[in-house]
């Protein structure tokens, strides 16, 4: 039941993110992102971190695609031109594609050799009881100091809108 | 009772399930059902009885960019509450000046926009802000 | 095993239906309330005091001519309504309508599921909702739809800041997030619900909860997306038929959300407001009594010719309900939900009388009031709280 759930989100998202390159409009290269962070959640919480998982969702999904598409809305940003692809990039394109995500699994599978195997419900420390403990007493630092991160981003953010504020 | 996570969620993927199949039952519903007539002035879009002019999607104010900029920094603020909420009974009075410290550095952000003008809308509120 | 899945697909079943019906009758309750409001009748025609509108309405909408105009971007224009309906319909799933029930030799949760995080999946499902609306905006291709749609996410995004600093101020009395222990915390009688909570009563945050209720749900006061005087019908103006019904419905199942999550998180979800010792079980039964007796008496002196056939059914079935409540087998749920029902219908009757009763927002004023009133009063109310609670603990 686990793995069927796993394999069908991991296809939802995959195929969502294949979307999102493939498509022309900007719009729905934005929905299809929605797509790939809604899909991405429910792995979140396959693996039992229910938290973080609702998180994902209320931040990204919900927060961050909301100011991808009003920046799209905002440029008007058009549908995106085919140019005609040269002979180069139709002959080697797919082959090229292919060899560097093999390489990646390679070096992946060499580099970080598999000491803990995952599996579903092993992990119960995702609950927001857990993850507030964790974030309120050992990692109270760098917690505080996101606050400053947002600050800064506050200001960057009215830095970029003055000019057209006045 | 449930126990793994698997069966708690189970209500939640069937009603899903649910949720996808009444929603697109709506739409093909109707799809089937209704009848469908066409011309050349129908299919225009609604301007109030004017022949449209221009392009619907026109450049917006940049406010309501600025205004999704700031509401994910102040989610992620938000979100932050959520796990420190429910363990305050054991946090206490440290929990409290932990989220103070938090709150006032980006409450000072908040007050300094607000001094900027990035949340005034109308003119007039603009007007007064610069006076 | 087994029984747990049988008993979900059954609950999910009921619940699904009782939902959708509610929706569909909530409607027509509206239309009741701001037609008598307005000393009008309301619907009168289609059946009994116009008891099968919604079903005529129904039927109506689905047979319209559905309209795919051709300067729309297709696959967006049918994404939106299926979105925002299915966001809506998402959040039912986790609300919890009484206490965990023994039927027939099983327990089970009188709610589809018990989740650790309920009240994030909540405000997950329902910052999902925003793209319904701005998705249905652009893909019309229709000046009116943008900036509905515009004025409209614009509007939700902001009222959600203030919705979820609300929420978080109940929590830190009741230290969860699950919905069902959230009610547990608030049992015994009305001063421990958290409206009314020590150290600090959470008024301020119920009423910022249902102020920014009722602007994540677009209703007056808050209908700016679909001011009609300015927008024409705003995000949905070139929706026909079932599609253009599709925005409805997710506007009523997100009421309903709204008014059970008020309920839940303030009004001490389906707990009487004093122990069943005093007397709190005969309440139910008091209220249908007198519905059942008004209704003879009116059947007995009718103001229309209808009322002599019509009131007496309604009169004798009130009575029936009343006498329902008093059986022992079926008050240990029928209680509770009789309780949960009440106060979640009382928030859905304001939202209807708000309506009927004020004007809109100027857009200035609307988002001036989200960030300059409503999100610092939240956030103080918050810092507030949590020193008191941590100051009396």
């Amino acid at each position: 039941m686990d793995v069927i759930l796993f394999l069908i989100f991991a296809i939802i998202a995959v195929v969502s993110a294949i979307n999102v390159v493939v498509q022309t409009h900007p719009i729905s290269s934005a929905v299809s992102l929605i797509g790939v962070m809604g899909s991405l959640a429910v792995l979140y919480l396959l693996l039992g971190a229910e938290f973080i998982a609702a998180a994902q969702v209320i931040v990204y999904a919900g927060a961050v695609m909301v100011l991808f598409i009003f920046v799209i809305l905002l440029l008007n940003a058009g549908a995106e031109t085919k140019r005609g692809r040269s002979f180069m990039v139709q002959l080697l394109g797919v082959p090229l594609l292919i060899a560097l995500l093999g390489l990646l699994v390679f070096f992946v599978d060499r580099l970080f050799p598999r000491s803990v195997t995952v599996h579903f419900g092993g992990f119960s420390g995702g609950s927001a009881q857990a993850v507030g403990r964790a974030l309120f007493t050992t990692y109270l630092l760098p917690f505080e100091v996101t606050s400053i991160l947002i600050l800064i981003a506050i200001l960057g953010a009215i830095v970029l809108a003055r000019k057209e504020l006045d | 009772m449930p126990s793994s996570i698997t069966e708690v969620y189970f209500p939640v993927l069937v009603q899903g399930v649910i949720a996808i199949v009444l929603a697109a039952a709506l739409i093909v519903l109707s799809y089937v059902l209704g009848k469908r007539v066409k011309n050349k002035i129908k299919d225009t879009p609604y301007e109030s009885g004017i022949t449209p002019t221009g392009d619907a999607r026109s450049r917006f104010s940049v406010k309501f960019y600025l205004v999704a900029m700031l509401f994910i920094l102040f989610d992620i603020e938000a979100i932050f509450l959520y796990p420190w909420a429910v363990v305050y009974r054991e946090l206490k009075m440290f929990g409290f000046i932990e989220m103070l410290v938090f709150v006032v550095l980006i409450l000072s952000g908040f007050f300094y926009i607000w001094r900027k003008g990035a949340l005034d809308w109308s003119y007039s509120d603009r007007a007064r802000g610069k006076r | 095993m087994d029984a747990f899945i049988v008993i979900s697909l059954i609950k999910i079943a009921v619940v699904a239906f009782v939902l959708l019906t509610a929706v569909a009758y909530l409607q027509w309750v509206e239309r009741k309330v701001i037609a008598h409001i307005q000393l009008r009748m309301g619907p009168y025609r289609v059946g009994p005091h116009g008891l099968l509108q919604p079903l005529a309405d129904v039927i109506k909408l689905i047979t319209k001519e559905d309209m795919m105009p051709s300067y729309v971007n297709k696959p967006l224009y049918l994404f939106a309504p299926f979105i925002a309906v299915c966001m809506a319909l998402l959040s039912i799933a986790v609300i919890p309508f009484g206490p965990t029930i023994t039927v027939f030799g099983y327990q089970t949760n009188m709610q589809l599921t018990d989740l650790n995080i309920g009240v994030l999946y909540i405000l997950a499902a329902s910052s999902m909702g925003v793209y319904g609306i701005a998705l249905a905006g652009w893909a019309s291709n229709n000046k009116y739809a943008l900036l509905g749609g515009l004025r409209s996410s614009a509007q939700m995004i902001s009222y959600e800041l203030p919705m979820a600093l609300a929420i978080a101020s109940p929590l830190l009395v009741s230290n969860t997030l699950s919905l069902k222990e959230l009610v547990g915390t608030q049992s015994g009688n009305i001063l421990h619900w958290n409206i009314l909570h020590g150290p600090f009563p959470q008024i301020i945050a119920f009423l910022i909860f249902l102020i920014a209720g009722f602007a994540e749900t677009n209703r007056v006061p808050f209908d700016l997306p679909e001011a009609e005087n300015e927008l024409v019908a705003g995000f949905h103006t070139e929706y026909s038929s079932m599609k253009f019904a599709s925005f409805f419905m997710a506007e009523y199942l997100n009421m309903v959300t709204v008014s059970s999550m008020a309920t839940l998180l303030f009004l001490g979800g389906w707990e009487a407001p004093w122990p069943a010792a005093y007397g709190s079980n005969l309440i139910p039964s008091a209220i249908f009594l007198v519905a059942g007796l008004t209704a003879l008496y009116h059947a007995a002196n009718p103001a229309r010719k209808m009322d002599k056939y019509t009131l007496p059914v309604f009169g004798i079935v009130f009575l029936g309900i009343a006498g329902l409540f008093l059986l022992p087998l079926v008050q240990s749920w029928l209680l509770p939900l009789f309780w949960f029902c009440a106060k979640t219908g009382v928030i859905l009757f304001f939202f209807m009388w708000v309506r009927a009763t004020l004007p809109r927002f100027r857009y200035d004023q609307l988002m001036g009031f989200a960030w300059k009133f409503l999100f610092p009063v939240a956030m103080l109310n918050l810092l507030v709280t949590s020193f008191l609670v941590a100051w009396f603990s």
